[in-house]
């Protein structure tokens, strides 16, 4: 019997995993995975991990036993080069030849890499996987100026340990402002306003040209606001599905592998899901390309039904966060321009949220140490019940009072 | 290394050993101690890890931060045994340690 194979061994592989055997699917599972390390959590890479506060082994989502426990096969450090839908069956680059009855791409996304001239210098980094951290750490030390591409979550996490290490850290942004992809002006302004307080210094609307080797063998990067010298570079701008297994074997792919709301990709027997799937969530009213854990998570426990049978919709709030110093930025739903912004509490504490209403009802909430505009935040976004503004406004109004 | 001991909802019993350090939740999850979703790898970001606290141990297992205590708020079944696991760090003073799982963390 050649059952499960899984593409690709990070979060949301090892959720399908454990859904599968939790809802009772008896064949095998293969997992196939490229890096070294069984699946992790990404989040602690910008944060404890970074900092040293976290090690290895605490980032690994399960034990290893816990996969042959599953009886699932994991196979690392292998990387999966094709597909034959029709044969049904996956090649691998050490050429090997795995069968499969049900196959799901669980690739994740890759860093979108610099183009500039000079971008392929040593001491210039990407922030994905354990490796990067490792290549990074040994030169992450107290008064070395690094200079960070990108102001998006990643950039800024980074941002904020390495201040507080103690290295000198500028942040070069593209854009009018920090997270202007993702967020308001009002929390781009806060997370600024936070980074600058720590020293850290903020160039937007600053593209990076290029860089070059000083004599000293140090880096300069030459921007659009001139140059900046720096022992070395974290780029973060963006990332990519990894779709092109995928779309080689002729599955419909459109900025990530195109599924349904179970997950399910073009071919029947064929399943993506995380960061590499573009689904339909029933709740936004549209397709999307998620980039979170809680993404990862429950579609991964969404394909599982699917797979055993017993399929069920994949619709969630999606939901986010991101540490930055002693701050909990907790996001639900997706904002968008246009949307009404309503700011509840003042900055200057350190403790708000930030609603974004759409044809009245609450679509989103950025809220920074703020739980019950949070979690109260979450559960209004999917009820889409009509909010009123000057209410959501008023911190003396109580959050629970909008879900009675 | 302190031992902890996972009674589920079952009243099926676990008792795993975990190195200082560690939170009540990693003892879970690297022991394969079944209940404890952990969605957000303990970042208190997801309230999935709830456990009750025996309240022998009441006095031991550190106070809750405001987060954890406004996190616990939106949890399922709350008492005042509740707490989220990935928010207690394992030292000697908690060596055996009995915490009860609920009936579903979602
Ligand atoms: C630094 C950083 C910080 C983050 N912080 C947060 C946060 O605070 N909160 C949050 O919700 N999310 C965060 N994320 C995002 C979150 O980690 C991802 O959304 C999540 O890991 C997606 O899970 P996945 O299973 O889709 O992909 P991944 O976990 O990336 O797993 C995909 C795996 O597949 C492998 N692979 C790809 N192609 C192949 C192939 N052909 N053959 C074999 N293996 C292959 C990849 O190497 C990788 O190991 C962060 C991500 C990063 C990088
Ligand atoms: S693991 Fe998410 S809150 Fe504890």
């Amino acid at each position: 019997m050649s059952g499960m194979v899984v593409i690709g061994a990070g979060q949301a592989a090892s959720q399908l995993v454990a859904s599968l055997r939790a809802e009772g699917y008896q064949p095998p599972i293969t997992v196939i995975g490229d890096e070294a390390f069984p699946p992790y959590q990404r989040p602690p890479l910008s944060k404890k991990f970074l900092s040293g506060e976290m090690a290895e082994d605490r980032l690994y989502i399960k034990p290893p036993e816990f996969y042959a426990q599953a009886n699932a096969a994991l196979m690392l450090n292998v990387r999966a080069t094709a597909v034959d839908l029709t044969a049904k069956t996956v090649t691998l680059a050490d050429g090997a030849v795995l069968p499969y009855e049900t196959l799901a791409f669980t690739t994740g996304s890759r860093v979108r890499k610099l183009t500039v001239p000079g971008a392929d210098l040593p001491g210039i980094f990407y922030l994905r996987g354990i490796a990067d951290v490792k290549a990074i750490q040994p030169h992450f030390e107290a008064g070395k100026r690094l200079v960070v591409v990108g102001g998006g979550y990643i950039g800024l996490e980074t941002a904020a340990v390495a201040a507080k290490r103690g290295l000198k850290v500028t942040v070069v942004e593209a854009l009018e402002r920090c997270l202007q992809r993702v967020t308001s002006q009002q929390i781009s302004d806060f997370f600024e306003g936070v980074h600058r307080a720590e020293g850290v210094t903020i160039l937007t609307r600053t593209g990076v040209h290029g860089f070059d080797k000083a004599a000293d063998g140090s880096l300069v990067v030459h921007t659009a606001n001139g140059d900046i010298d720096a022992d070395l570079v974290i780029a973060g701008i963006g990332i990519l599905p990894e779709q092109e297994v995928a779309q080689a074997a002729g599955l419909v792919c459109e900025n990530g592998i195109v599924v349904d709301e179970y997950a399910r990709a073009s071919d029947p027997n064929v399943y993506a899901i995380g960061d590499c799937a573009n689904h339909p969530n029933p709740l936004l009213g549209r397709r999307l390309r998620l980039e979170s854990v809680q993404n990862a998570i429950d579609q991964a426990k969404a394909a599982a039904l699917s797979i055993v049978g017993r399929p069920k919709i994949y619709a969630e709030v999606p939901w986010f966060w991101s540490d930055q110093y002693d701050l909990k930025l907790q996001i639900a739903g997706i904002s968008a321009p246009g949307d009404e912004v309503v700011v509840r509490g003042d900055p200057a504490t350190r403790k708000f949220a930030v609603f974004y209403l759409r044809d009245g009802h609450v679509a989103a909430v950025d809220a920074v140490n703020a739980v019950p505009e949070y979690m109260i935040g979450r559960q209004l976004i999917a009820q889409k019940k009509p909010a009123d503004p000057a209410k959501l406004a008023d911190p003396a109004v109580p959050m629970k009072s909008f879900t009675a | 290394m302190p031992k902890v001991t996972f009674i589920e909802h079952n009243g099926k019993e676990h008792t795993v050993e975990a190195a200082n350090g560690l939170t009540v939740m990693e003892a879970a999850v690297k022991n394969l101690v079944p209940g404890i979703d952990a969605d957000c790898g303990g970042a208190c970001a997801c309230a999935t890890c709830h456990v009750y606290v025996d309240p022998a141990f009441a006095g031991k297992v550190g106070e809750k931060s405001d987060m954890e205590q406004t996190m616990l708020d939106f949890a399922n079944e709350v008492t005042d045994q509740s707490r989220l696991s990935c928010q207690i760090k394992l030292s000697d003073d908690l060596d055996g340690l009995v915490v009860r799982l609920p009936t579903s963390q979602h």
